[in-house]
């Protein structure tokens, strides 16, 4: 019989008196309750950032671990520098040239997942009450790492071309005057999550140089960077700055496996410095196992040729995603036309709370998303969604739209019917200043006008 | 005695995580009590599993929509099995909120004000017309509400008209009927009542204080340290009484059995008004219920034994004598 012992609300009181003042930042929420009923085989869950691993072949998995355990047991098992090996730091570099960067694998620690580099720089550049900055909405991820900081998270709103840096350089000169100095401004630059946008090329250059002549360090996160359907690569910040002041996040997550839980940060040595030993408090290192996986795959040489199948694989389910939110979503929604990446963010009328219409997607129609409140620190995102299209079928992707289409479209009716407003009067102009825009919703592009709604289905 | 208990959790409800809670500490407590335990995420396997379990006795440790509205009790009836708590039609009651509201009225229990609309009205019968007039009867803010839905959630405050459509469509979206109550300002209390030899006994009062939030929500329920409980709460000896006078009139006028916990708001004046009842109170290490349990010097162990036994003993009384 396990001896567990009895929880009375008194010890919980107890405990409760001795958790730190940060935890008070760290919450669970009824969003994450409802995600766990999502994991429901009939639910199709579009909410997930989850790669697609069921494409990478299992016979080089299996070749790979078999030639670790005969020519490199011993070391596999056993701690590494904090650092992390140097021959998973050449295959680091050779993903950041890939990317148009070329790097000193000295500049280079490897980390436990990009989610640890988050916390990393959090943890080594933040105090209490600091300000981290970041887009609105940001990485839904990155929101809780900055709140058990306790930093005070600004968000700054995007539209089609990612970071409106007018709208940054507008906060950073409020902040100034206000004796506030920003510590990091953290960015996913390309195909960013959630909104599936990417900062322009102007808009990049601008950035390096405000991070410049503010002094201020930018927090590059580009997990998604390879994952491009079509266009040209755009010069990552750090190719543009030089790595002075921006730090570089990188993922193995997205272009081999998140389970390998592999990532690195590229930084200027006096920072790389503190990280590394926050990271020796943190975990000592990263798994050893799983760079020696990395070392051995990256010496088959396959790796980019797994990226172009991927690409494939999820540039058709993009195009699906498309394809069935042009079909499928009401004409008051609108959505971004990410050109890679895995998400597609998607903005309902104003009236409409997608953390409630999420309740009822999942209990009428076995569907689920990411509702937009979970991008941002303060509440907002009300109306809009994040959809990820990497991780199932394209059929899936199709029946996944409709059935959220068809519960928004029931939404939309029974609020035309009490508020009086007609049901399917689009909720606002189609150019709307800044200014008006509601702050619930975001500035995200529109739907083409051109995109004709197809018939619907059934 | 060892019995062999069947705990049923989990489920596709919207509170399915807080039943898993619920459920996690009562192995736990039976366990202790050196029960025999088989833990089962209800699916449409349940039946049969249950019938090939050999289970005595089931602990229901569902909330929400199938677990505590009946639907699984009516199930437990028919293949004979007894259970911890009310029975069919008294979960059906307590789950429907405008169906309590209404039985509240009527018996002349004191409940806030309130208009009860299907999504129907609204699409079929023009309800929205009647809008106003109902606004103006409830004041502002006004609490909009799902009426079959626990843990706060679709719970909606319009402060104006322009938020009552909003937060219909909210709370439509957990249920196709929704209730508009007007606004009670007070304290929030909550008395658990279990059945005890002599009949059912009201627990000592617990006062929810929540920390940061307007109102208990969600978050605040579930999470430590978010909200401060004081039981035995605060209060003058008279009100005390009329509240757990209230919470026994409550249980009694909805036919529960075993326990429930009954929740209210004081408003200044005084006179306690009657929420809901909760059929399966959550039994989570947050909690109200068990905290008021252990106010009486019910310990966890003590409740779940005696909730275990109560429906061995109810199972034993003619069928429908008591349910």
């Amino acid at each position: 019989m396990p001896d567990r012992h009895q929880t009375t609300s008194h010890e919980i009181e107890r405990y409760a008196g001795l958790f730190a003042r940060r935890t008070r930042q760290m919450r669970s929420s009824a969003m994450r309750d409802l995600m766990a009923i999502t994991a429901r085989p009939e639910v199709i869950s579009l909410a997930g950032g989850l790669p697609d691993t069921s494409t990478f072949p299992p016979d080089t998995f299996a070749a790979i671990t078999a030639r670790i355990a005969r020519e490199s047991c011993a070391s596999a098992l056993q701690y590494g520098p904090t650092e992390g090996f140097e021959a998973t730091k050449h295959c680091i570099a050779e993903v950041m040239a890939a990317e148009g960067m070329h790097i000193d694998v000295d500049d280079v620690i490897v980390t436990t997942g990009g989610q640890q580099v988050i916390d990393l720089v959090t943890k080594t550049l933040v105090d209490p009450g600091d300000v981290v900055i970041c887009e609105a909405p940001t990485y839904p991820g990155a929101v809780p790492v900055f709140s058990s900081y306790e930093a005070d998270v600004v968000q700054i709103e995007m539209d089609a071309d990612g970071m409106r840096i007018d709208l940054l350089e507008e906060t950073l000169g409020r902040l100034e005057r206000e004796e506030r100095r920003p510590k990091f401004i953290y960015t996913v630059p390309t195909f960013q999550n959630p909104a599936g946008v990417t900062l322009s090329a102007p808009r990049r250059q601008r950035l390096v140089e405000i991070a410049r002549e503010r002094e201020l360090l930018v927090l590059e996160d580009n997990p998604y960077g390879l994952l491009r359907y079509e266009g040209d690569p755009l010069p990552p910040l750090r190719a543009l700055d030089g790595g002075v002041y921006v730090l570089y996040l990188g993922t193995f997550s997205k272009i081999l496996s998140p389970g390998i839980r592999l990532g690195w940060v590229a930084a200027p040595a006096p920072v790389l410095t503190k990280i590394n030993l926050g990271k020796q408090a943190a975990d000592l290192c990263t798994s050893s196992l799983t760079q020696k996986l990395v070392e051995g795959y990256f010496a088959e040489g396959r790796w980019r040729g797994y990226v172009q199948d991927l690409c494939t694989i999820y540039r058709r389910r993009r195009d699906a995603m498309l394809d069935a939110l042009a079909e499928f979503f009401p004409p008051q929604a609108e959505w971004t036309q990410p050109g890679g990446g895995l998400f597609i963010w998607a903005t309902l009328p104003d009236f409409i709370d997608t953390e409630d219409l999420l309740a009822k997607a999942i209990q009428q129609e076995n569907v689920a998303f990411v509702p937009g409140s979970a991008a941002y620190a303060d509440g907002r995102g009300g109306s809009s969604m994040r959809l990820n299209f990497s991780a199932v079928s394209e059929n899936d992707i199709v029946e996944g739209i409709r059935r959220i289409g068809k519960v928004i479209d029931a939404q939309i009716s029974l609020y035309g019917t009490i508020s009086g407003r007609a049901a399917g009067a689009p909720a606002q102009a189609p150019e709307v200043e800044p200014a008006d825009v509601p702050t619930n919703v975001v500035p995200l592009p529109q739907r083409p006008s051109d995109t004709k709604r197809g018939a619907r289905g059934s | 005695m060892s019995t062999r208990v069947a705990i049923l959790k989990g489920g596709p409800s919207l509170e399915r995580q807080v039943s898993l809670r619920s459920a996690a500490r009562v192995q736990d407590a039976l366990e202790r009590l050196g029960h025999e335990v088989l833990p089962i995420d209800v699916d449409s396997t349940l039946i049969e599993r249950l019938r090939e379990s050999g289970a005595d006795v089931a602990f229901i440790a569902l909330h929400g929509r199938g677990g505590e509205d009946g639907t699984v009790q009516e199930l437990l009836e028919i293949i004979g099995l007894p259970y911890t708590g009310s029975g069919v039609l008294a979960c059906m009651r307590s789950m429907d909120k405008v169906l309590t509201k209404h039985l509240l009225v009527e018996e002349g229990i004191p409940t806030p004000d309130f208009f009860a609309f299907s999504e129907v009205a609204f699409r079929e019968l023009g309800a929205a017309d009647a809008l106003p007039a109902i606004e103006e009867r409830l004041g502002f803010p006004l609490v909009v509400k799902p009426a079959a839905q626990g843990s706060a959630l679709g719970i909606e405050f319009a402060a104006s008209p322009a938020d009552v459509p909003g937060a219909l469509v909210a709370a439509f979206s957990y249920d196709d009927r929704v209730l508009l109550e007007r606004h009670v300002r007070g304290r929030e209390l909550a008395v658990g009542l279990l059945e005890m030899d002599a009949g059912v006994e009201a627990l000592p009062v617990l006062e929810a204080k929540p920390k940061e939030e307007y109102f208990f929500d969600f978050e605040a329920r579930y999470e430590i340290g978010k909200t401060d409980y004081v039981c035995p709460a605060d209060l003058p000896p008279d009100v005390t009484a009329r509240a757990q006078e209230l919470a026994v009139a409550t249980y009694r006028l909805l036919g529960c059995y075993g326990f429930a916990r009954v929740d209210m708001m004081l408003p200044e004046d005084g006179t306690p008004q009657v929420l809901e009842a909760q059929a399966i109170p959550g039994l989570t290490e947050t909690s109200l219920y068990p905290q008021a349990a252990e106010a009486a010097g019910i310990s966890f162990d003590d409740l779940v034994s005696r909730l275990v036994e109560l429906a061995l003993k109810n199972s034993a009384a003619p069928t429908g004598a008591v349910r």
